[in-house]
């Protein structure tokens, strides 16, 4: 299918305030110059073409409108077409900037007919505001060639008739080859795609690469060509309407329930559990009201899914009333059926947890529902990485040799406060020092434990030395204290830490 | 052949016997999971009516300022600061740690200060690993996080970070924690000055966990007492003891079926496992504050 207009054509029907009777052309900077790169049927009929510079379209045409080329969110909107046309088959693909393929076999009769299926394909597209061409045929190569080419709008190549008869009228340039060769082939001589049929392909075939002969017999349908449709993931939903508009908490949590039912059978037919849940309520206004639950695991328990949502469901503003809910696996992952560890083995299974870290959170919110990994590092402020509560942690094994090197307080100040110390010797631990206004003699200490900056994080931290000491008062009390060097060479004492 | 019938009817009454205990087991609310865990300390696993800290129950550990009071033999010095402070705490911090690190399973550890240290767990015994945060932004809101780890059945413990535990909310922990079989750890951390002890709830033990002042470690510091490290010659050690393993003021406010008693233990070890004080078990004497303090 060819879309011979379509960049232009969908700004029109995003941007409706276009006035309709005048002609539309985009442009792209390419060099220096701004040159049309494509454009609508009305400036086509006026003269403007793909490649002229955009000064001499304007000076031609003065009522032309000029807007600039979007070929991103041009892809993006083929692709949506794209699936769209999924409901003609499921193995579609966007050709961009302009095309579109189908892949109908087996799919035709469910629209009484080829015939039939490209008059509604096309109907349908013109509805939207959309010129296209379509063709039909039994290679792909043809296919694309017809629509781009041929005389007819919708070209229908039934299986009995011979491609090469409707392809030998078509110039070589519907043949998909690069611009050269196509001007290399204009320029011996070779107009049509007949021409070429005519021609020994030896020759051909020394003179041109193998490129021409390749693209000929896979429009002729003597060699294949690869299809790759686009990753088209069948939506998991599951759907309840109501006969009234409801708006009343329990009503939505029992068809909360019973749409959890329905998408955990949905499920597990495909072995498969949900990895994020969306709802979505219709209200009467037509406006939808949405909530999404991500679950730590892949689950199918719709006892679980239902109770994540049910305990949401007072977010959400009904308004005068939903008239239908939809529940939507929207992230999935594979999910074996779950094997009964045999009490014989006498393995004893790690419990599972997701579904409590899964309520807390929706609780609390993911971010704080958390286990913590080592990092190595001697800073202590650094000490600590938060991971998903449903990771692994992995590295434990290196940090399990620190602790036993030196000790760590059991509660770390975020940040360390200042204290005023007493020390006999510059190098020795405390005598006493004043935290809060409150003089502690220590009794004991330990230390010091140097640690030094890492100037590989951070390049301030170069001369950076923190002497750790773990003093106890004549309390009993334990204190992590440090020493770090300050401006002036003047050393300032911390408190960071206690012990218990 | 009598033999045998009169075998069989002192089993079966001994059947009878056995279901009928059962059921008024039942009926005191004890199930028939009475799961303790052992200190390992003799005199408090001793003074406790289960001979351990029952599990499936809520227990409540607080912390305060170091040191023995006047009436103890020592002077425990006035504090401005508060007891849910991050160094009031850190005794009873690491002392449930070393109650999870000999349970066995996942932990669930329901925070809203941002002070605790997670290495220093594994010093206590606790591997890092079992052990999931839940991190609330008010600490009234850790018993409903609690809570709900309580209602899993496949967590070993459920810590909980809480203020001041009321009886409603600490009514609530114990019926889940019954319910599941799932320990409920409340760490209190009043904070606000003044908020301390005081009010009853229904935790089945409560606890207060203070530091003392250690007994002298085997060998003091090394680093200066070399005298071959020459220009050092003079100094032959260090002004100061070196650090040995610390001791704690164990105290038992309030416990179904037994006194309050105070025990002057060691701190746990890398194991989990309190050592029993050097010092004085003085689990007979139960000090009148801590009676009125209950």
């Amino acid at each position: 299918m060819f879309l011979p207009f379509f960049p232009a054509e969908r700004l029109r029907r995003i941007a409706r305030d276009l006035p309709p009777e005048r002609p539309l052309a985009l442009t792209a900077r390419i060099g220096s110059q701004r040159l049309v790169v494509a454009l609508d049927l009305c400036a086509r009929r006026q003269g403007v073409y793909p490649g002229m510079p955009a000064s001499r379209a304007q000076a031609m045409l003065p009522g032309l409108l000029l807007k600039e080329s979007m070929p991103q969110a041009e892809a993006r909107a083929l692709e949506r077409l794209a699936f769209w046309c999924a409901r003609y088959s499921p193995l579609v693909a966007a050709e961009p900037p302009d095309g579109l393929v189908l892949d109908i076999s087996g799919c035709a009769h469910l629209f009484g007919g080829e015939e039939k299926l490209l008059a509604d394909l096309l109907a349908r597209l013109a509805r939207m505001g959309l010129t296209a061409r379509a063709a039909l045929a039994g290679s792909l190569g043809a296919a694309h060639a017809l629509a781009r080419y041929g005389e007819s709008r919708a070209a229908l190549v039934p299986a009995d008739v011979p491609l090469a008869e409707r392809l030998a009228p078509l110039p070589v340039a519907a043949l998909r080859l690069a611009e050269e060769r196509g001007e290399a082939l204009r320029r011996l001589g070779f107009e049509t795609i007949g021409d070429l049929l005519e021609a020994p392909r030896a020759p051909l075939s020394r003179r041109f690469g193998r490129e021409v002969l390749e693209r000929l017999d896979q429009a002729l349908g003597r060699a294949a060509e690869p299809f790759v449709p686009l990753a088209h993931s069948e939506r998991i939903e599951t759907k309840l309407s109501f006969l009234e508009p409801v708006a009343a908490a329990e009503a939505l949590s029992g068809a909360v329930e019973r749409l959890c039912e329905e998408l955990c059978g949905l499920l597990a037919a495909r072995q498969e559990g949900a990895r994020r849940l969306d709802l979505l309520l219709a209200r009467l206004d037509r406006s939808t009201a949405f909530l999404s639950v991500r679950l730590a695991r892949p689950s199918r328990k719709p006892a679980h899914m239902a109770r994540l949502l049910i305990e949401r469901l007072g977010e959400l503003d009904c308004g005068l009333g939903v008239e239908n809910a939809r529940l939507l696996a929207s992230a999935t992952a594979p999910l074996r059926p779950d094997q009964i560890a045999s009490s014989l083995a006498g393995r004893q299974e790690e419990p599972d947890l997701s579904e409590l870290v899964d309520r807390l959170s929706s609780r609390l919110g993911g971010a704080h529902i958390f286990r913590t990994a080592p990092v190595e590092s001697d800073f202590p402020e650094r000490a600590v990485r938060r991971v998903p509560a449903m990771a692994r942690a992995r590295a434990m094994a290196r940090a399990g040799t620190r602790p036993k090197e030196w000790p760590r307080p059991a509660r770390l100040l975020a940040h360390p406060e200042p204290v005023e110390v007493t020390a006999l010797l510059p190098d020795y631990p405390p005598a006493f020092f004043i935290w809060k206004g409150r003089r502690h003699r220590v009794r004991r200490a330990d230390g010091p434990e140097r640690i030094f900056g890492e100037w590989w994080r951070e390049a301030s931290e170069i001369a950076l030395v923190r002497d750790y000491f773990q003093v106890e008062d004549e309390a009993g009390a334990r204190f992590w204290l440090f020493r770090q060097a300050g401006s002036g060479g003047l050393a300032r004492w911390y408190l960071h830490g206690f012990f218990g | 052949m009598a033999e045998t019938r009169t075998k069989a009817e002192t089993g079966w009454r001994a059947g009878i016997l056995s279901r009928l205990r059962q059921e008024i087991g039942a009926l005191e609310g004890a199930a028939e999971s009475r799961h303790c865990l052992a200190f390992g300390a003799k005199a408090l696993d001793a003074h406790l009516p289960d001979g351990g800290l029952r599990l499936g129950a809520l227990h409540e550990f607080s912390g305060g300022p170091a040191g023995l009071f006047p009436d103890e033999g020592g002077a425990r010095p006035a504090t401005k600061n508060f007891a849910g402070g991050a160094g009031e705490i850190a005794a009873a911090t690491l002392f449930v740690a070393a109650i999870l690190a000999r349970l066995e399973g996942p932990v669930l550890w329901c925070l809203s200060a941002r002070d605790l240290f997670a290495p220093s767990l594994a010093a206590a015994g606790l591997d890092p690993e079992r052990v999931i945060y839940a991190e609330t932004w008010h600490a009234r809101d850790v018993p409903v996080a609690m809570e709900e780890g309580l209602k899993h059945a496949g967590l070993a413990a459920v810590v909980g970070e809480t203020g001041r535990l009321g009886l409603t909310a600490s009514r609530r922990l114990q019926l889940a924690a019954e319910a599941s079989g799932v320990t409920a750890l409340a760490l209190s951390r009043p904070f606000r000055r003044g908020a301390e002890g005081g009010e009853p709830n229904a935790a089945m033990t409560r606890w207060r966990i203070t530091p003392l002042p250690s007994s002298a470690p085997a060998l003091s510091l090394p680093v200066l007492s070399l005298p071959a490290v020459s220009g050092l010659a003079g100094v032959s050690a260090s002004p100061v003891a070196g650090i040995g393993r610390g001791s704690w003021r164990v105290e038992l406010l309030r416990c179904r079926g037994a006194d309050p008693a105070l025990f002057v233990t060691e701190a746990a070890d890398a194991a989990g496992h309190l050592g029993v004080s050097a010092l004085l078990p003085r689990g007979e004497a139960a000090p009148d504050r801590a009676r009125s303090a209950a």
